[in-house]
């Protein structure tokens, strides 16, 4: 663009020759980075694959890997390089006065647009595939499974431990949590204090949990094994101490524990508010409750 | 120090020399906290004599009114005690107040009083700063000492909270001024060649706010502190004790100094710029202090709304941030995310600044593509306000909307590469010179690649619904942040010294400093990524025996991270206060404005309105002009405005 002032120390030779190095030892290591972090170390990547959206998420996380370690790699070869050939010294005052390039400067505007729009192309496409990617979908969520949801759980949260209702058994509650394997599970994810979070991270399913607010979120389970549940929104003095670990079972073995449950807790069951999908003291069936509206001093009461 | 008075054009009136009438008793630091600490008492009685007999006080034992309005009295005393108030009220009250200008007066003491030099302001920043980060680095070794074992505790758990939420407030609002106060402040004028800012009351005013700001925010750990982290969701901090009322006060007093701060850097940078001074000639500080300050203010008065939302919530017994009453705890997240995620940026953009300045200096070239600099700031200043829900993906609001956060996130990813290419370029073929600065300066790109890089998974949504939240996350702001804000600043204060104190500081004391702060940095930083994606959520007393030697390893580096900054306090102090080792004029040879004035800086900046005659950075071209005549025959040129025309 701008002419060297000392064309015959800069010469355009030398810079061409810079140019092929500097591609070529990145061209090396990114290939190798790449291949690692694909078939190494890829198939280890978190969540793991115990569900459909734990795979997808795994998937994503390797995509987005071999797309943005050759840009670390490219950054990376290109500023070692520099710093070791680039020196400046006594008889080396000045460097080479350009102030830009039209070619190089085009080149980046297009690749570096070309990657973001393709990462975001393909994460929407992975939002969609997976039912929701096991994230929260709030309470009419538009990406649903392609198969019917067999199994209904609701995530009661709340200062400072989780507590499950199923629907499907009575409306029982229950303070640990198994599922059965090949289901396609529906969380309802809600809160009666303030905002947690339900993070099953093995599962790959993250929901906030906010009063007032039913947040669903589907997995589909394919393995078998232990799953963590941690609060993952600041939740007060014991939002650290608030987890609890469940387990995929085969689906016999879940529904022998469901059915077990409901009747060892039916007596609790019909004690608790009626299952509703939120459950905060303005609405019916909630665990507090106001005066009723023709009764404002509660004398019936 | 031979100059007793300078004369200071005020605005409307001509600029008379008036400064050094008044001698004796001058208002200054110590009598406004006086002042301060009795409007406080004074607030705090009002606040129980009204409230006091109110059922939800004497039911609760608290009476957040009395702290709101005592927090509220206690600031205005300490404006009135500093006597920031009383050009505004004499003014009000129809008395032509006396012209204050300022004295060019050897010793401290001028830094302990409401001053109109912009240098004076900026001194003033540069070592408030230095504390309040100093005091936020100590909570974070806190932080770390507690995490050393998953079982042990160090802490209580509602202690360890109160830690995590200074400590993260504390860093978040103070960091916004790291560069606009100490270097924006002082150094923006000297760089558009003008002799004073547009409007210095509002700038040392900026200033003034942020002791009481950092007073108040402490105060919260003597009354129970606040376990809402520094994101304050609702209803957890409608829930909290009394120390919550501080987090919200100290935070939209910073609000305030943020506001007044960018109204005069955007006045000063489009009125004030010396003849000559084209916006293609604009120094890389001033375009990162125009995109921040108008970052600045479209996205804190959100902020301060959502916290006077949050205080009446509080102490008035409203019902706008939580459910069931008409109100929702979706309000406050998007009021504070509206406000928090431009703050991001209004972190980073002014450590590029920083950057994109410094670098050419060491690399003895041109910057690379200074248009492509420029639209990369302005890039991400304006991409920055639409990006906001990306915090909240998962948490059911909203969540159609998803696809389009993650497109504008990671758009953002466009204008933050262009800073590279810029970065890359100027380096290509460079000469480049390893100074301390430049050493700095070079870690600011090599980190803050990590915090680009691991923003892409964070903005992709599948994989957001394992990071939110986790320590990844923390990594990832992490490493935007400390690794190149702070980085920056600190290279930026060495490269300054000269110009500053005229002291060049310790080139080999420098060089360990830099060497053991990149290393713990990165030591400490990347592996909180590992610890995200393996589970760790972030904010928790406990975490899972399997993660007890990552956490070690991480506090470990975390007190080297500490030792190398106390190493450069102590360095840095000790060259100051004791051995002073003079610097020649310009020691870097830098072709910037800024140091074409000599040391010390008169009060006025530049004798004459100076001629700007060509960009800052025309490195390696011989036939370059000088960047400006300082000595110009016609004083004042048509065409763009020249400040302060005395
Ligand atoms: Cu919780």
């Amino acid at each position: 663009m701008t002419t060297s002032n000392k064309s015959s120390e800069f010469t355009a030779a030398e810079g061409r020759s810079h140019v092929k190095k500097i591609i070529g030892i990145w061209l090396v290591v990114a290939i190798i980075a790449d291949y690692f972090v694909w078939f190494v170390y890829g198939p280890h990547m978190p969540p793991g694959a115990m569900t459909d959206q734990a795979r997808g998420q795994q998937f994503d996380i390797k995509v987005i890997s071999v797309m943005a370690i050759p840009v670390l790699l490219f950054i990376w070869t290109f500023g070692f390089y520099s710093i070791a050939k680039f020196r400046g010294g006594k008889d080396r005052p000045d460097g080479y006065y350009v102030k830009g390039n039209v070619k190089t400067q085009t080149a980046w505007y297009v690749i570096t647009a070309t990657l973001v729009l393709f990462l975001a192309g393909f994460g929407t496409f992975e939002l969609i595939v997976p039912a929701g990617a096991g994230g929260g979908e709030g309470p009419s969520p538009i990406w649903t499974p392609s198969t019917p949801v067999k199994l209904v759980v609701q995530v009661i949260a709340q200062q400072w431990r989780f507590t499950y209702r199923w629907p499907q058994f009575g409306g029982m509650e229950t303070t640990s949590i198994n599922l059965p394997i090949n289901t396609e599970i529906q969380f309802d994810v809600t809160s009666i204090d303030v905002i947690h979070d339900f993070w099953a991270y093995q599962l790959g399913v993250k929901a906030d949990a906010n009063p007032d607010v039913n947040n669903v979120a589907f997995a589909k389970t394919l393995q078998y094994g232990r799953f963590t549940v941690r609060c993952d929104e600041l939740c007060g003095i014991w939002h650290g101490a608030m987890y609890n670990y469940g387990k995929v079972v085969s689906q016999t073995q879940f529904y022998n524990w469901a059915t077990q449950m409901q009747r060892q807790n039916a007596s609790v069951t019909k004690l608790l508010p009626k299952f509703a999908l939120t459950y905060t003291p303005s609405y019916t069936g909630a665990g507090g409750g106001y005066y009723p509206s023709g009764d404002p001093n509660g004398t019936a009461a | 120090m031979a100059i007793k008075t300078t004369s200071f054009a005020s605005g409307g009136d001509g600029g008379r020399a008036v400064a050094g009438e008044k001698k004796g008793f001058r208002l200054n630091a110590f009598t406004g906290l006086i002042a301060g600490g009795l409007g406080y008492l004074f607030g705090h009685w009002m606040g129980n004599a009204i409230a006091g007999g109110y059922q939800q006080v004497i039911g609760s034992g608290q009476n957040d009114i009395a702290i709101l309005l005592g927090f509220i009295f206690g600031t205005i005393g300490w404006f009135l005690g500093l006597g920031i108030l009383n050009y505004p009220l004499k003014k009000m009250a129809g008395i032509e107040p006396p012209l204050e200008g300022y004295e060019f007066e050897p010793g401290v003491m001028k830094y302990f009083r409401f001053t109109l030099d912009n240098k004076v302001v900026g001194i003033q920043y540069l070592f408030g700063m230095l504390f309040y980060f100093f005091t936020a680095g100590l909570l974070a070794l806190g932080i770390r000492t507690e995490l050393l074992s998953p079982t042990n505790h160090i802490w209580g758990p509602a202690t360890y909270l109160e830690i995590v939420g200074e400590h993260g407030t504390m860093m978040m609002m103070m960091m916004t001024s790291v560069v606009m106060g100490p270097f924006g402040n002082y150094l923006v004028p000297l760089m558009i060649g003008s002799k004073r800012v547009a409007f210095p009351r509002l700038e040392a005013a900026a200033f003034w706010f942020t002791p009481a700001a950092y007073i108040i925010l402490l105060s919260a750990l003597w009354q129970g502190g606040f376990q809402s982290g520094w994101t304050g969701y609702a209803p957890l901090s409608i829930q909290q004790g009394v120390g919550q009322d501080a987090y919200l006060f100290s935070f939209a007093l910073l609000g305030f100094s943020m506001i007044t701060s960018s109204i005069n850097m955007t006045a000063t940078i489009i009125n004030y710029r010396a003849p000559g001074m084209r916006w293609s000639r604009l120094p890389m500080i001033a375009w990162g202090m125009i995109t921040v300050a108008f970052t600045m203010l479209l996205s804190v008065p959100i902020l301060i709304d959502g916290l006077y939302v949050m205080g009446l919530d509080r102490s008035v017994q409203t019902a706008m941030l939580y459910a069931g009453h008409g109100g929702s705890s979706f309000l406050w997240e998007n009021l504070f995310w509206f406000f928090g995620h431009p703050e991001v940026y209004l972190l980073a953009l002014p450590g590029f600044g920083l950057t994109m300045e410094i670098l050419p200096v060491f690399a003895r070239k041109p910057l690379f593509g200074y248009r492509t600099a420029v639209t990369g700031m302005v890039g991400v200043a304006v991409l920055s306000f639409f990006v906001w829900q990306h915090h909240l993906f998962q948490s059911g609001m909203n969540p159609d909307m998803r696809p389009l956060f993650m497109l504008t996130t990671e758009l953002i990813s466009i204008p933050t590469g262009f800073i590279y290419l810029v970065g890359l370029g100027t380096l290509w073929r460079a000469r480049m010179r390893f100074d301390v600065p430049m050493l700095f300066m070079l870690a600011v790109f090599f980190n803050f690649l990590f915090g680009g890089i691991t923003g892409v998974y964070v903005s992709d949504v599948p994989v957001n619904v394992t990071v939110h939240g986790s320590y990844f996350v923390m990594a990832h702001f992490h490493y935007t942040i400390m690794g190149q804000l702070i980085f920056a600043v600190m290279g930026a204060i060495y490269y300054y010294a000269p110009l500053y104190f005229g002291v060049k500081l310790n080139e080999k004391w420098g060089k360990i400093h830099f060497w053991t702060m990149f290393i713990a940095f990165n030591s400490t930083f990347l592996p909180l990524f590992a610890l995200g994606l393996l589970g760790m959520p972030r904010r928790v007393f406990e975490y899972a025996a399997r993660l007890q030697h990552l956490n070690q390893w991480v506090t470990v580096s975390s007190y080297v991270l500490g030792l190398s900054l106390a190493f450069f306090v102590v360095t840095f102090v000790w060259q100051l206060a004791v051995t002073r080792p003079k610097s020649p004029l310009n020691p870097w040879q830098s072709r910037g404005l800024e140091w074409q004035v000599g040391y010390p800086i008169p009060p006025g900046n530049f004798d004459k309105i100076p001629v700007i005659l060509s960009g800052p950075y025309e490195y390696g071209d011989p036939n370059a002009l000088p960047v400006a005549d300082l000595t110009p025959a016609e004083p004042s040129a048509v065409g763009v405005s020249s400040g302060g025309e005395i």
